[in-house]
């Protein structure tokens, strides 16, 4: 769909908030109801603008984090970056029935479908699950057994988006395994890594570059970029190493 | 500041260049005319704020310009030069 | 365009503050960092500032033969093409015109370049009488990289992106020549209380 297909011009579309729903203390998933959804890819993102009255707009890119299955559906799970212009609004102020300019679907580089094979390496920094769960969730629906890691790193426990489904994906024994860092606090008893994502982390947990696993990296530009280059130096083809940067703060 | 705070990717103009191309950008490969490295568009390097001009798109292994995009008033002009050749499909 | 987003407003936009902010400017309390590529970092030792192209006599400083040029503490308010302006912000720098102090030339425009290869052209004119400078100092500490530093150029009265960063020259030309934003449609000259943002503006 992404790739090949000739599409129109894209243009903005009204859509509805059908539901909002906070998974943790910074973000809420907002499922959306799209007129003439064209599908979508996981990996792919759509674009939203807001408008004041005075006419000011301001533009944001959100990935998003379901799976194409469930389509016409779409849901994008923002998080709320403190000094942010768009993110506090769209977490503490849309409701459901609200109307929110999007466009949409884009991206053809950092997207993945089952029919691509693996393994497949996912490296996600904070909000960068995003993109990765819309994966996840396409992987499960396609009850596909495709050899899939996800390294995820984020603050704390309570940080972790989309913490019980993930546990729920690893324990079905089809293949997944998530592997979380917990970089400023960890519960009691916490026996996973309590470190940034670094080289030696990533030797321990990654698919051996002679497996060729395609790995995705998506969050803050400085973690994505850390990665991508230990996954290099490593042995991964860089062809083989796609990114998406969230830029500074990755929200 | 590190570099790396200030800059997104290829991915991050692709629904810009939709608003003009029919073909989804950020998946299209690009030889960079000044050294030569061939990668996909979404992993190049992309330099846009909210309050950019313009965006600038930057081969990641040599940070020469490959593309600038200006939107302005319902005009776009593109600056292509830094590209030796693009294929989208 | 029609749809409003309900209770959507943005960051606090303050127009018209007592006539110093242009027409379609807001006013920004912060200073937004704008780049369009990696930050140069040039050694001190390495700096150099030139006066090439259309002058009896090529003519550069080193950073050490910059400092010791008299410098001036400027308070300016600076303008964005993109919508930001700030008040009173202060600098420290040499005017051009001490640059430009027994240069005999003809040429009626600047192209200003930077590390990094930015560039940006303006007319002589609007360089000259007092109304530029390079500046190395921001708010009373050394200018930081992201703004420019060492130095760069400040052109207040036109906007911003006309003050380029990491300045280290500027070639005069007899004839007007678009630099970087400029080739992408942004004004050869660019006034803001004209709103001369664009090429046809």
């Amino acid at each position: 769909m992404a790739g090949a297909a000739l599409q129109r011009r894209l243009t903005w579309h009204l859509s509805r908030v059908v539901k909002a729903t906070r998974e943790t203390q910074r973000t809420k998933t907002l499922a959306l109801e799209v007129p003439d959804w064209p599908g979508h890819t996981a990996g792919q993102h759509v674009d939203v603008r807001l408008t004041a009255p005075d006419g000011y707009q301001a533009r944001r890119s959100y990935s998003i984090a379901s799976a194409p299955e469930d389509a016409p559906q779409v849901a994008l799970t923002v998080e709320r970056i403190d000094d942010g212009e768009v993110s506090p609004y769209l977490v503490d102020e849309l409701e459901p029935g609200d109307q929110l300019e999007l466009r949409g679907t884009v991206g053809g580089y950092f997207i993945w479908s089952a029919s691509v094979g693996g393994p497949l390496l996912l490296v996600a920094g904070g909000s960068g699950i995003c993109p990765l769960m819309a994966m996840l969730r396409h992987r499960a629906r396609q009850a596909s057994t495709i050899p899939t890691r996800l390294v995820y790193s984020a603050r704390s426990l309570d940080d972790v988006i989309f913490y019980k489904e993930l546990e729920s994906l690893a324990s079905r024994g089809d293949g997944f395994e998530v592997f979380y860092t917990l970089t400023r606090s960890q519960p009691a008893g916490w026996t996973g890594f309590s470190r940034r994502i670094d080289r030696e982390m990533l030797a321990e947990v990654a698919f051996a570059p002679s497996l060729q696993p395609l790995c995705m990296v998506c969050g803050p530009t400085p973690l994505v970029e850390a990665v991508a280059e230990s996954l290099v130096e490593q042995g991964h083809a860089a062809a083989l190493v796609k990114t998406e940067r969230f830029g500074p703060t990755g929200g | 500041m590190d570099d790396a705070e200030l800059r997104l990717d290829g991915n991050a103009a692709a629904g810009m260049l939709r608003e003009v191309f029919v073909y989804d950008l950020s998946g299209a490969t690009g030889q960079c005319a000044a050294c030569g490295e061939t990668a996909e568009v979404g992993g190049q390097h992309l330099y846009m704020q909210p309050q950019s001009p313009g965006a600038v798109l930057r081969c990641r292994s040599c940070e020469s310009v490959l593309m600038v995009f200006v939107h302005n008033r319902g005009r776009y002009r593109f600056g292509l030069q830094g590209l030796k050749w693009l294929e989208v499909g | 365009m029609s749809f409003v987003s309900r209770a959507f407003h943005g960051r606090p936009r303050q127009q018209d503050n007592a006539g110093r902010i242009p027409p379609g400017q807001y006013l920004e309390k912060g200073f937004p960092v704008l780049s369009a590529g990696p930050t140069p970092r040039t050694q001190l030792d390495k700096w150099t500032f030139s006066l090439i192209g259309e002058v009896d006599k090529l003519k550069n400083w080193t950073w050490q033969e910059f400092q010791k040029l008299p410098s001036e503490t400027i308070t300016q308010d600076i303008h964005c093409v993109t919508g930001w302006s700030k008040l009173d912000t202060v600098w420290e720098g040499v005017s051009v015109d001490t640059l430009l102090e027994g240069i005999d030339t003809s040429a009626e425009y600047v192209m200003a370049f930077s590390d990094g290869g930015y560039t940006t052209n303006l007319p002589l004119e609007d360089l000259t009488g007092g109304k530029a400078w390079i500046v190395f100092n921001y708010d009373g500490a050394p200018l930081e990289k992201e703004h420019g530093g060492p130095a760069r150029l400040l052109v207040p009265h036109l906007y911003f992106w006309k003050s380029a960063k990491w300045v280290r020259g500027f070639q005069l030309m007899d004839k007007d020549e678009p630099g970087f934003w400029e080739t992408y449609g942004y004004h050869m000259r660019g006034d803001p209380w004209l709103e001369q943002r664009y090429s046809g503006d």
